[in-house]
């Protein structure tokens, strides 16, 4: 069921402040696409806007295409509620509902929609979390606040809770920047296991985290600053790493600057 | 940096400076401790004196039973005797009436200001809000009277109190909701929105919920506040000495009333009574806020 991505010359903008411009590219299906580039150069920028969050701040818009297999997402008609239900979201920061249960946080993309079939929220419930590795150290108490766990296994419940509603597209932003190498890991296990599942696209300032889960890398870099920023290059991470075309992406990647 | 190094060398040549220089500081520490305690001391002087005072001269009369389950109904000012009942009832009746009105309309504007309010309206709205903050007590009192009274041609009734408390209340419930509004972290609704919930159903399910706890902290500090308001009940209240239920007909003593009532006699009768009123009242408001800080123990937002 996961979808293609299709984006063609996006502009993004804050108000008057064009943060993006000119971002084209393809995410295909059941793979790993990772955002990289130094700070401010709009990877979370466009990331929100492929689930239409990007809206949600006041002034946002957007100018261009994004394709999810053949439905427009910036159609008229498209109701940017529905789009999120099929592109999931995973923050920076683990985000989990502080008057929730662990159990109840899974269950909140479902119940918040209207479905109270107990049978199938449990159902859910255990799904999701076994999806997200947590199931085996959470189960005796799923009836405890999520606030409860640790960092990694909050980032994991907010991972679960973002599989709980069966999206097709998943989105993570830098969702491992927050957490310890080992949490770090797990996650990146997790994220290679969601692929066979899920067409992913990660956020990451951790060069060998973009090598180890992805398939293809995507670099973004300001022209200037002041500019807007821009898609240097897109290719397979293995391409990108090795072979670049552009010297920027070189230079970033080999850590001479950024 | 010039100074960085000026103290460097102090340190490495001139030992008894440097003690002296913190001593100083240590100095200023204290004095500072001392008026801070100082002050805080001064502002407890008259809320112990208060306290005390209306305990000793009030305390004895809150111990009958009679206190709490009779009227003054038949009781002149040199007879002993009755209750507050009526007084006590008539306070929280208001009370209650005015919270059931001022609470959704301050709620729903805290909402509309936090999680919609964008451009024009929202800052005509937000900037009522703080005139109506500025209002005083009579001055609301006054506007009802007008209304109720003068214009309307009805009577005045216990309702017309709570309609000028309400216009009191409202802006002190809008204030703190907002606050908690604004406490509640802008990553939970994005985590909601982006599972894909719509914003209505976000604000119900999940801000409100965390705000809980603090909206239902304001409300109850908000009500406390405003059961002492005593302009709008002298003016739109007239106080009686018996038992009152209905809002819209006739009189209902309140415990400021009361204390109104009888503060310029000299029985001794009489006077244990404004006391044991000013207690009753203290002590409903006291426990008010005691609720309220007990309420805001659950919060989930700091
Ligand atoms: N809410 C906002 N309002 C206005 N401008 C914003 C907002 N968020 C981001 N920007 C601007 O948009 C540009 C891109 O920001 P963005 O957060 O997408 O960068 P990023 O690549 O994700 O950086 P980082 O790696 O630090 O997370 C920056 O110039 C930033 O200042
Ligand atoms: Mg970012």
């Amino acid at each position: 069921m996961a979808k293609r991505i299709d984006v063609k010359d996006l502009d993004i903008y804050y108000g008057d402040f064009k943060a993006v411009e000119g971002v084209s590219m393809t995410v295909e299906p059941r793979s790993v696409t990772a955002f990289i580039g130094p700070s401010g150069c709009g990877k979370s920028t466009v990331l929100r806007t492929l689930n239409r969050m990007h809206e949600v701040i006041p002034g946002g818009r957007v100018d261009g295409k994004v394709m999810l297999d053949d439905q427009d997402l910036y159609a008229p008609s498209m109701d940017p509620v529905a789009v999120r239900r099929t592109v999931g979201m995973v923050f920076q920061r683990p985000n989990p509902f502080p008057t929730m249960s662990i159990k109840d946080n899974v269950a909140a993309g479902l119940r918040l929609n209207g479905i109270k079939d107990k049978k199938r929220l449990d159902e859910t419930v255990e799904k999701s979390l076994r999806g997200a590795n947590l199931w085996s150290e959470v189960k005796d108490r799923l009836d405890k606040p999520g606030a409860g766990l640790s960092g990694g296994q909050q980032q994991r419940l907010c991972i679960a809770r973002a599989i709980a509603v069966n999206p097709q597209v998943l989105l993570m932003d830098e969702p491992c920047s927050a957490l310890d190498p080992i949490s770090t890991l797990a996650i990146e296990d997790l994220i290679n296991e969601l692929k066979s599942q899920y067409t992913i696209v990660i956020v990451t300032h951790n060069m060998q985290q973009a090598a180890r889960v992805s398939d293809q890398t995507a670099f973004f870099n300001l022209k200037a600053t002041g500019q807007p920023g821009r898609l240097v290059e897109v290719g397979s991470t293995q391409k990108i790493f090795s072979n670049p075309e552009q010297q920027a992406t070189e230079d970033y990647i080999s850590g001479r600057f950024g | 940096m010039s100074a960085l190094t000026h103290v460097g060398t102090e340190v490495s040549t001139d030992r008894s400076d440097l003690m002296a220089k913190s001593s100083g500081r240590a100095l200023r520490d204290r004095l500072a401790r001392f008026v801070m305690w100082g002050s805080f001391a001064l502002a407890c002087v008259p809320l112990v004196w208060i306290l005390v005072s209306t305990l000793l001269k009030g305390g004895h009369m809150l111990l009958s039973l009679d206190w709490w389950t009779l009227s003054q109904n038949g009781i002149t000012a040199r007879r002993v005797g009755g209750g507050a009942a009526h007084a006590i009832q008539g306070t929280l009746l208001q009370a209650l009436v005015t919270a059931a009105m001022s609470v959704p309309i301050g709620v729903f504007t805290a909402i509309y200001l936090v999680e919609y309010g964008r451009g024009r309206l929202a800052k005509v709205v937000s900037f009522m809000v703080d005139i109506l903050t500025g209002v005083p007590s009579i001055v609301a009192a006054l506007f009802i009277y007008a209304l109720w009274v003068t214009t309307f041609g009805f009577q005045r009734v216990p309702f017309a109190v709570t309609l000028a408390l309400t216009l009191l209340m409202i802006p002190t419930i809008v204030r703190s909701t907002e606050e908690m509004l604004k406490l509640v972290p802008n990553e939970l609704r994005e985590a909601s929105y982006a599972l894909g919930v719509p914003k209505w159903k976000t604000i119900t399910s999940i801000v409100l919920p965390t705000a809980f706890s603090g909206i239902v902290t304001g409300i109850l500090l908000g009500l406390a506040r405003v059961m002492g308001e005593t302009a709008p009940l002298i003016i739109l209240g007239p106080y009686t000495k018996s038992m009152a239920h209905n809002l819209f007909d006739g009189l209902m003593g309140t415990l400021p009333t009361m204390i109104n009532q009888d503060r310029t006699e000299a029985l001794q009768p009489a006077i244990d009574r404004v006391w044991g009123a000013a207690l009753t009242l203290i002590l409903i408001v006291f426990l008010l806020n005691l609720l309220g800080r007990f309420v805001g123990r659950f919060s989930k937002v700091s």
